[in-house]
């Protein structure tokens, strides 16, 4: 069985695809070693833009130049949607879909990575979650008191069996780089995989499409975890330096909250945490997350 | 044998982690805390851990009456831990009961003291009740307690007044599984001696935090130096402690059980219905505008608040789930925020508790749009307003409104005191148009209110609001002096006589030509509701008239005060909140 030597036993978890790391942020034909499900796992990709990926092992040190067509042994990987991923089970034939990610005038790129001492869950959870943007993200995706969470809807696609939450809505003073007073912004949640998951904003510079804001999480251990954030917008104002400081900046006011969650394992028993009805789409998660048999990274419900 | 280290008292802290508006992170046996003082001195041990989504309540913000979650804001209120506002459902708060997990908390010899689930007082100690007691530094230690007592045993240090010794003789007075004391005795001819306790606080498996305390303290000028001695003394008995621990396996860390949430909180409640409040208003300004009566300034979170008329109320949904009514004070023109004035109600059912003590400015409310059951006419010669206590609100709104129009009017105002008198600046500006009546017994009152309503006049209206029997003294002087009803009109706080809703009956709605049938128990109201017929209400006591219908067939039970006799015996009209049926069926026109 795969993965039998590694910290993870849990097939739900070991089938998915990964995200390992940014494919225009990894030197080509460079071994990059980084962690996954608690192993240390390393990968190399080519000028064009394919991978390899395999257990670390001694032969194949971090910085050493490497082929990465000629690496034997290697675990499945593919390059999509900006990155690197692997599996440590067997995974799907295909993960998920963006279809708008190759509409020809976005602009796609990884903001950042940013390693996080939690689960992968509850950075996921976080991101899902609007009732924190006018205590954590004061000014800017929120403000108070302006603070109410309207209902919104969620659901689990029965064709994909993605989690989406639809209709949400929340006032924010400066709603991204390019907004310059407060308006109600129009979201849509999706939740692809455990720790994946993408949101669609209501976007300034074209009212009737979508920008798309990704976290993808790479679950370096149960309690540490990387975040990679995946952007695809529509905007001709700003510069992608000035919108990848906004989303940083953003993600940097999340990191000391989420890391100050106890327990750190995102518990999926009902009654280990009160939920209100602005926490729909997290109940739903955690649910969806039990129904998968995901063990992982959270606390299973008894 | 050993004693259960969770049926003990521990220190959890120094009073000087604790100062105001602070909040302190601690942990005993594996399990964090979250401590921290109220300006009242009460110091709160709790769960460090919010039960919304599990974050550390160690780094959300102490107001000195509630500490607030960093994360979603939730607000927990001082001593009960309970939960007294979520921001992110303002207008549904929480009916339900959300609290923290608590533990005891006592303060002796500068120290919090507290347990998992502590047995009895915290330990009392001789000396230090004999004595003047003088907290020193606190030294963490990696190392668990049993091995930093074992240590402390061996520890030395010198007599405070005599920090220039060689040495001293060291004795141990007392030791247990959490503290030593020890004496330091020099052995000159003063022989001279100072005892200190170290309390060993538990923190984890592998982890402990000294606490020391000197019997005496030290005089004034010395305080310093016997700081650095025994911080010298301990730093390096902390050295040897947890070289020793360095040798040891690291023992498991402890895993504290946290308690699971009741049932009833782990399932989502439904959007509620009913009472509708449309409307987010801000508490822009509280103030006491009179012993026991809060005022308070609503502004709108954005655009304008909805137009509201003399004698109009609104509903407020308060953060405990209630739903109160309380009138627009405002004058004509004051547009940008409604003024409420709330007396405080400690033996009723919350609602103005809530308002004084957990709702303030800055906080977010729900409230229904203005509705206008005690309409002022303006077409009469001459208005006589008839206020008793908080009932002031609606006639004040009425008041400014004839005084701009220059109407003629008497504002009659009867309270307690002048200290009792609600929005005494805006009375004053009223001039001679208010008359004050203050400190009557009740029969004068009666007597006072005969003199004011002793002749009947065709062209002039009387607007009476105050409590019950002020009011039922009015209708009765105002009946006896021989006034048409329809001249009096009348704002009840609250609905007292007792509602039987024992009777079954059909009620048809000639409109909508749907029939139900109202069983014991509900109310028209209800039953209508249930069917899909929306109806308004407020008070839903049979006191504001939100909910009137109009009866087309049929004998109404009336059960209301707002309607009056006449209307009552008229028998066209019916509070669907509280009133029933006499006949077998009524015919609504819905
Ligand atoms: S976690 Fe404390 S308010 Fe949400
Ligand atoms: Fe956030």
């Amino acid at each position: 069985m795969a993965g039998a030597n590694g910290e993870c036993q849990n097939g739900a978890v070991l089938d998915q695809w990964h995200p390992l790391g940014a494919i225009d942020e990894a030197e080509p034909n460079v071994v990059h070693v980084t962690r996954l499900l608690g192993e240390s796992i390393s990968f190399a990709v080519t000028p064009e833009g394919r991978s390899a990926v395999w257990r670390t092992r001694g032969d194949l040190a971090a910085g050493m130049p490497v082929d990465p067509e000629s690496v034997a042994g290697t675990l499945p990987s593919r390059c999509e949607f900006l990155y690197v991923w692997t599996s440590l089970g067997d995974p799907p034939e295909r993960s998920f879909d963006i279809p708008e990610f190759f509409e020809p005038d976005r602009r796609n790129f990884n903001a950042c990575t940013i390693g996080l001492r939690t689960s992968a869950p509850r950075a996921v959870e976080n991101f899902l979650d609007m009732g924190h943007f006018p205590f954590v993200h004061d000014g800017l995706l929120g403000s108070e008191p302006r603070t109410e969470v309207v209902d919104y809807n969620v659901h689990v696609d029965g064709d994909t069996n993605e989690v989406w939450a639809t209709e949400c809505q929340f006032w924010q003073p400066a709603a991204s780089a390019t907004a310059t007073e407060g308006q109600m912004v129009d979201y849509v949640y999706r939740i692809m995989q455990p720790y994946s998951i993408l949101l669609y904003k209501s976007c300034p510079a074209a009212p009737e499409r979508m920008d798309l804001i990704g976290l993808f999480v790479q679950a370096t251990s149960e309690e540490h975890c990387r975040g990679h954030m995946f952007l695809s917008l529509i905007d001709d104002e700003s510069s992608i330096g000035h919108i990848r400081r906004f989303v940083q900046t953003i993600f940097a006011q999340d990191v000391p909250i989420i890391e100050n969650q106890n327990p750190k394992r995102l518990p999926l028993d009902p009654q280990a945490e009160t939920p209100i009805r602005s926490d729909r789409a997290s109940i739903l998660y955690r649910r969806w997350l039990s129904d998968l048999g995901v063990t992982y990274a959270v606390i299973p419900a008894a | 044998m050993t004693a259960d280290p969770f049926t003990m008292w521990h220190p959890v802290a120094s009073e000087h982690d604790v100062p105001y508006r602070h909040v302190h992170h601690g942990q005993l046996l594996g399990r964090e805390l979250a401590v921290w003082r109220a300006d009242d001195d009460f110091v709160n041990v709790w769960e460090n851990r919010c039960l919304h989504r599990g974050l550390r309540l160690s780094i959300g913000s102490n107001d000195g009456t509630e500490l607030r979650c960093q994360y979603h804001g939730w607000r927990y209120a001082n001593r009960s831990a309970g939960c007294t506002y979520i921001p992110a459902h303002p207008a549904d708060a929480p009916a339900r009961t959300i609290c923290n997990r608590t533990f005891p908390s006592v303060e002796r010899y500068g120290l919090i003291w507290s347990g998992e689930s502590p047995v009895g007082e915290p330990p009392t100690v001789d000396v230090l009740e004999a004595g003047t007691p003088f907290g020193l530094r606190n030294l963490p230690v990696h190392a668990s307690a049993e091995l930093a007592v074992r240590h402390l045993q061996a520890h030395r240090f010198l007599p405070s007044g005599r920090l220039g010794a060689e040495s001293a003789a060291m004795s141990v007075e007392w030791a247990d599984e959490y503290a030593v004391a020890l004496t330091a005795t020099t052995d000159t001819d003063d022989g001279s001696a100072s005892t200190a306790v170290f309390f060993v606080q538990p923190v984890d498996s592998g982890r402990s935090v000294i606490r020391a305390v000197l019997a005496e303290t030290p005089a004034a000028s010395e305080q310093m130096a016997v700081l650095r001695h025994h911080a010298t003394e301990l730093n390096g008995l902390v050295a040897r402690i947890e070289a020793e621990a360095a040798l040891l396996p690291a023992p498991e860390p402890m895993v504290p059980v946290l308690q699971q949430v009741p049932l009833h909180l782990a399932e989502v409640p439904e959007a509620p219905s009913g009472r509708q409040a449309a409307l987010r208003v801000q508490v822009r300004r509280k103030w006491e505008t009179a012993a026991g009566v809060a005022a308070f300034e609503l502004a709108p979170i954005e655009g304008v608040l909805p137009t509201f008329q003399p004698g109009a109320h609104i509903d407020v949904h308060l953060p405990n789930g209630l739903v109160r009514q309380y009138s627009i004070t405002n004058g004509p023109g004051e547009t940008s925020y409604y003024r409420l004035g709330v007396k405080l109600e400690p033996d009723s059912t919350g609602g103005s508790v809530c308002l004084h003590e957990t709702v303030r400015e800055g906080d977010v409310l729900a409230i229904s749009e203005p509705r206008n059951n005690f309409p002022l006419r303006r077409d009469s010669m001459r208005t006589i307003l008839l206020a008793g206590g908080i009932g002031i609100t609606p006639l004040l709104a009425m008041a400014q409104s004839l005084d701009r129009m220059s109407l003629a009017f008497e504002l009659h105002c009867f309270a307690q005191s002048a200290e009792h008198t609600a929005f005494s600046d805006v009375l004053d500006g009223l001039g001679e148009s208010v008359v004050r009546h203050l400190g009557l017994p009740p029969d004068e009152t009666v007597a006072e209110i005969r003199r004011l309503v002793a002749t009947p006049d065709e062209f002039t209206h009387v607007y009476v609001c105050g409590p019950g029997p002020m009011l039922e003294a009015a209708r009765r002087e105002a009946a006896e002096a021989g006034w048409p009803d329809d001249h009096v009109h009348f704002e009840y706080f609250k609905n007292t006589t007792e509602i039987d809703d024992s009777s079954t009956f059909e009620v048809a709605l000639a409109r909508s030509a749907l029939t139900v049938t109202v069983p014991s128990g509900s109310t028209i109201l209800e039953v209508l509701r249930e069917s899909g017929v929306p109806l308004p209400s407020s008070c839903e006591q049979g006191a504001c008239g939100t909910c009137v219908a109009t009866v087309l067939e049929g004998e109404p039970d009336h059960q209301d005060v707002y309607l009056n006799d006449s209307d009552h015996e008229a028998g066209d009209r019916i509070m669907t909140c509280v009133s029933r049926a006499l006949s077998d069926r009524l015919v609504l026109d819905l």
